[in-house]
This record gives structure tokens, C-alpha cells and sequence, in this order.
């Protein structure tokens, strides 16, 4: 697949805030691409700025090779699915639809066809005299998809545009999204704070925070190769410790030494390790290679969460058999179930459970302050 | 206490409305008293109906309050979007200062410094004060008809944001046809309801008309103001009841509209 947009060296300010910084990445034709992060990392104004709306302080944008920084939005082959749909309340159903065609002056008939094909792909056959003020916000959504992909563009940006709907209805639109992509072969941009949406949809995955990017993979990668603790910790949950990396496929953690897969360390060199909480196994204490105290147990369904406290840090477990609090539980993990990181600036923020609940506060205040 | 706001209630309309009934009441008095009714005539709407000079004033005023209701909606849209656009947050607001004197001002000195302008021009270009009657005129209701104008535009634009220019231009619109094709329709309630108010505002004029009219360009207001000067005729009821009549249609038209509106967006759900 051929490089379709490139930014290169793309950094951007607002009132003397550095909102991206140098941010280098390609994007290829035909791919579905996610720029993931926390809200406030510059994910948007990247979208933005490939868009048109914004242009950046310093780098260049590329187009199929061709440098587009200065072209205006109305003149790129792209097209966006803003965050609140962004509908023509003045024009029905069709008529938002037909708008970029209109623009063009095609013949009726021929925008008639197309839009006809179009709402039969978003399944709104049957909705073209409706006003969109009178649909639902699923309805507004599949619209406005079906108003940026009529006129062919080669790229569509989406900005969290399930971000609105309630939690069914977004899987579905998650896999409907997918399906369109797939059907019509074209790059999709998007845009979501929300790790699994993320991984659930993309064949890359751009994780951002702070302006900078993290880490560029397919979702098997970033889940299971997390490049910092950042990563680690915004997608999944994880426990992050700190360890040191004795020799190749050999570390130390937690006051125990455990083998592993990971190489290619100086020796002795201080390193992150990060363990998933269902790839830990709850054996008995003596059986364990670590032994903890369970200080809380949650059910979730499909398994137990539990908090265990092995000396003095707080690791998340998920098991499917029940442990009662209080109890003192052996843990075993495997070779491969132990990923190994270079310390970075977010060593030692996260990927510790101790002030768990407090924890899921700041994360849903952050959801509650990305709706305004 | 149900009394006291009923007796309260009856109070304020009565003083707001029985001047008016009065006037219309004495618009068809059969005798030229103002004060003594003699009897049922429609007199006095047939004088007004022969008298030429009034209608010259009558559609003077028409022409110009359209004229300036136009001119202005145009200007103050521009100016309001042109506001909007604006980066610096105290560069709009010193600009919207400035366009707001023009409504702030007491209207005297407005009307003083407007026929002061006038004079000089007429001298600067070398033709007599009469000679720009009804230009002075005009470019006078427009300049104080204008921060209405904006008043009313600029709410709605900036209610309405940038995100639906932006998904025009993103779907193909140069930023002209983004402006004609979505946003102007978007704000139009807001246009309509500042060419209205221009509308009335000229109309109704009299204060600044004085300073800069000249003889040879009289309005309504002008022409009533100097009748005043002999004594006030009962054509003039009648054409004071013709001009109640018809601003009470107008009301009632722009209310029913409004209402079905309302209505429309209820059965919606309220639904942006």
C-alpha cells in the first residue's frame, strides 16, 4: 500500500501552547487509521489540520506526494464527519445528501442515483423528505456519513463521531463503520479517545499524548508491545512495575527473578515491566512465584477483579475463580506474560492500583469534560 | 391581592392603549373639533385620500424606510460577520462600541452632526444643501438604522459557530457560496428581524430627519411635525389610525409566525 498522507515534522500552537509537536507519521491508502488519546493531546487539531481548517506553525503536509499545506479545505480530496454531525437544519434529508453533488451541478438524475445508493448504505432508504432535526442522533450520524462519502473522497476524517450515541447503538455503528470502510476501500481517519473502539476497529493505531506520538502499530502491537507506560496503562489496564533487566531474558521484579522473552537490555539496566491483569495466574500461596493479600474483590461478569497487594504495590487480577478478601493467594506468571519497557518521562505515573477507585473518578470526570 | 393585579393589569393597558383608541375614535368625528364628537364620517380619510402633499410624504417615507431597511441588512450583515470573524476578542469589541453609538447616542446630537457633515460636504463638493435631500437622508436613516442591524445579526451568528461553515467548505463550497448556501439561510431569522426593526426605525424617524431633511424631501413625520405648527387636522387621526392598523397586522403576522415555529420545534423533541 502507497503512502497516501504524510506529515512531516507538523508542529502547532495555540496562545503559546504547544498543542502538537513535530509529529512525523504516514498514512496509507486504504488503511483504517486511529489517532488515539486522552482528550487535550492534539488528536483533533491533527485531524484538523489534515482537513484543512487549521494550518500548522512549522512542517508540511503531504497528498499522494504532493505538498498541501497551503491548499484550502474546499479544494482537498478529503472529507470530514464532524463530532456533532454538523447536518444543514435548513435542508431535508436528501438535500443534506446531494450537497456536495448540487455543488458540482451533476444532472438530477445522476444525483438522485447516487443518493438513492447512498442512503441504502447507511440503511435511511425511505428517510429523504424527513427534516434532520426529527431523527435521533443515529439517524443525524448515518447522514452526515453518507453526505462526506458521496462525492468519492479518497480520505474521510472522522472526529469521535460515536462519542454522542449511548453504548449499543456505538457497537453497532463501530461495526457498520468498518463494513463501509471495507466496502469502499477508502483511508478512514479517525479520531476517539476511547481504547476500545480503537482497537476493535483500526488496522493502525497512533497513540498521542501531550502533543507527541507514543506509539504507531496494529492493534495486536500496541496491546501486547506497549512502547511506554503510557501506552501501556491508555490501552487495557496494567500493572506497571519497576524491575531490572539482569540479562537477556532474565529480570528481577517484586523481590523475585522470573524468566522471560524479551531481550537486547544493557545489563542490569532499571526497566518498566508491564504484566496484564489476565495473564497472571491465582495459584496457592506456596505454589506462587509471588504471594500477596487480596485487599478487594469486584465482580464483573466475565471474571473477578481483584486488587492484591504484593509488597506494598497494589496489582489488578482478572480470574474467573472466586478469591475471598483478605486471603493470601500465590501468583505465577508466564515467560511470554511479562512485557519488558525502557524507562521513559511516564515511568512511575502508572500501572499502579493502590488509589484504584480514585482513579476511575479522574477517568470518567475526563469523559464528563469531553461532552462540552 | 387577585383584585390589586387585575385593577394593576387594567391600569397599564389603559394608560398604554386609550390615548390610542381615542385617536382613532376621533378619526371619525364628522366635525374638524379635536375635542367635541358630533358624529360618524369617514370625512377626514377621504381629505387625506385628496390631499397630494401627503402622499408625497407618505411615499417618501415608504421609499426611504425601504431603501435604508435594505441597504442597511446588507451592510450590517457583512459588518456582523465581518465582527465575528475577528481574532482579537478587544478588536471586536471596540468595533462593536463603535457601531453601537450610532443607537446609544441621544438622537439630537446624531441628527446635529449628521446636517453638520452634510453642510460641509455640500460645500466641499460645491452644490446646495437641497441638492443632496434625499441622499443626506438616506445615507442618514442607514447610518443609524445599522447597529440594529448588527444587534440582531450578530447573536445568531455566533450561536451558530463556525461548524457548519466548516462541513460546507469541507464538502466542496468555496468560502463565498459556504456563506450564501448555509449560513445566510441559518441566520436569517436574525436578518429578517434586523431589516424589520431598520424598518421601523425609519419609519418611524423624526428627530435626525429634522436636522438633515430639507424642503425638498419631506417625510410623514416631517409633514405631521409642521402641521403641528397650525393645528393639528383630523386627517391626521386618520392616517395615524391607517398607520396603527397596519403595524397591529404586521405584529400579528411575524407573532403567528413565530408561533408555528415554536410549535413545529416542540413536536420535534427539541431536537437541535
Amino acid at each position: 500500500m502507497a503512502k497516501l498522507i504524510e506529515l512531516k515534522g507538523i508542529s502547532k500552537s495555540f496562545d503559546g501552547e504547544k498543542v502538537l509537536d513535530s509529529i512525523n507519521l504516514y498514512i496509507k491508502d486504504g488503511e483504517f487509521i486511529t489517532l488515539l488519546g486522552p482528550s487535550g493531546c492534539g488528536k483533533t487539531t491533527m485531524l484538523r489540520i489534515i482537513g484543512g481548517f487549521e494550518t500548522a506553525d512549522e512542517g508540511g503536509l503531504y497528498f499522494d506526494g504532493t505538498e498541501i499545506s497551503d491548499v484550502p479545505a474546499h479544494k482537498r480530496n478529503i472529507n470530514t464527519v464532524f463530532q456533532k454531525y454538523a447536518l444543514f437544519p435548513h435542508l431535508n434529508v436528501y438535500e443534506n445528501i446531494a450537497f456536495p453533488l448540487r455543488l458540482k451541478k451533476l444532472a438530477e438524475d445522476t444525483i438522485r442515483e447516487r443518493v438513492e445508493e447512498m442512503l441504502k448504505m447507511v440503511k435511511l432508504a425511505g428517510f429523504e423528505n424527513k427534516s434532520v432535526s426529527t431523527l435521533s442522533g443515529g439517524q443525524q450520524q448515518r447522514v452526515a456519513i453518507a453526505r462526506a462519502l458521496i462525492s468519492h473522497p479518497k480520505v474521510l476524517l472522522l472526529d469521535e463521531p460515536l462519542g454522542a450515541l449511548d453504548l449499543k447503538l456505538r457497537k453497532d455503528m463501530q461495526n457498520e463503520l468498518k463494513t463501509i470502510q471495507q466496502a469502499i476501500g477508502i483511508t478512514f481517519i479517525y479520531v476517539t479517545h476511547d481504547q476500545e473502539e480503537a482497537l476493535s476497529m483500526s488496522d493502525t493505531i497512533v497513540v498521542i499524548a501531550e502533543g507527541e506520538i507514543q506509539q504507531i502499530g496494529t492493534p495486536t502491537d500496541i496491546y501486547n508491545e506497549p512502547e511506554n507506560a503510557f501506552v501501556a496503562d491508555f490501552i487495557g489496564e496494567s500493572n506497571i512495575i519497576d524491575g531490572t533487566m539482569l540479562e537477556d531474558k532474565l529480570v528481577r521484579f517484586s523481590g523475585h527473578t522470573f524468566d522471560c522473552v524479551d531481550g537486547g537490555f544493557e545489563k542490569n539496566e532499571p526497566i518498566d515491566v508491564v504484566i496484564r491483569p489476565e495473564d497472571v495466574d491465582v495459584v496457592a500461596p506456596e505454589a506462587g512465584m509471588l504471594t500477596g493479600k487480596v485487599t478487594s474483590v469486584t465482580f464483573k461478569g466475565v471474571h473477578y477483579e481483584i486488587i492484591v497487594d504484593i509488597r506494598g504495590f497494589k496489582w489488578m487480577i482478572q480470574t474467573t475463580d472466586y478469591v475471598s478478601p483478605d486471603a493470601t493467594i500465590g501468583l505465577y506468571i508466564e515467560p511470554d506474560a511479562i512485557h519488558i519497557m525502557k524507562k521513559s518521562k511516564y515511568s512511575g505515573m502508572f500501572g499502579d492500583y493502590s488509589s484504584f477507585s480514585d482513579e476511575m473518578d479522574r477517568l470518567s470526570d475526563a469523559d464528563a469534560a469531553e461532552e462540552f | 391581592m387577585k383584585i390589586a393585579s387585575k385593577i394593576y393589569l387594567f391600569l397599564i393597558f389603559g394608560i398604554l392603549y386609550i390615548p390610542i383608541l381615542t385617536l382613532i375614535f376621533f378619526s371619525f368625528n364628522s366635525s374638524n373639533s379635536t375635542a367635541v364628537f358630533t358624529g360618524f364620517s369617514f370625512r377626514w380619510y377621504v381629505e387625506l385620500f385628496n390631499s397630494p402633499e401627503t402622499f408625497v410624504a407618505l411615499r417618501n417615507t415608504l421609499i426611504l424606510a425601504v431603501l435604508s431597511a435594505l441597504i442597511s441588512t446588507v451592510i450590517g450583515t457583512a459588518a456582523a460577520e465581518g465582527i465575528y470573524r475577528m481574532r482579537s476578542k478587544l478588536l471586536q469589541t471596540a468595533i462593536n462600541s463603535v457601531t453601537n453609538i450610532p443607537m446609544m447616542n441621544p438622537d439630537i446630537v446624531t441628527g446635529m452632526s449628521m446636517m453638520l457633515f452634510f453642510v460641509a460636504l455640500a460645500g466641499i463638493l460645491g452644490i446646495t444643501y437641497e441638492d443632496m435631500g434625499f441622499t443626506a437622508m438616506l445615507i442618514s436613516h442607514v447610518t443609524f438604522c445599522l447597529p440594529y442591524v448588527i444587534l440582531s445579526v450578530l447573536p445568531r451568528i455566533n450561536e451558530l459557530g463556525d461548524s457548519l461553515s466548516e462541513a460546507a467548505l469541507d464538502l466542496g463550497c468555496t468560502p463565498l457560496q459556504a456563506f450564501f448556501k448555509v449560513k445566510l439561510p441559518n441566520i436569517m431569522p436574525g436578518v429578517l428581524s434586523g431589516m424589520v426593526m431598520a424598518f421601523t426605525m425609519s419609519l418611524d424617524d423624526f428627530v435626525i430627519s429634522y436636522f438633515v431633511g430639507s424642503s425638498n424631501f419631506q417625510t410623514l413625520p416631517l409633514l405631521i411635525y409642521s402641521m403641528t405648527k397650525k393645528k393639528v387636522t383630523p386627517d391626521m387621526y386618520a392616517l395615524s389610525t391607517l398607520i396603527v392598523i397596519v403595524i397591529f397586522v404586521m405584529l400579528l403576522i411575524s407573532n403567528f409566525k413565530s408561533g408555528k415555529k415554536v410549535e413545529k420545534k416542540r413536536k420535534a423533541g427539541g431536537v437541535k
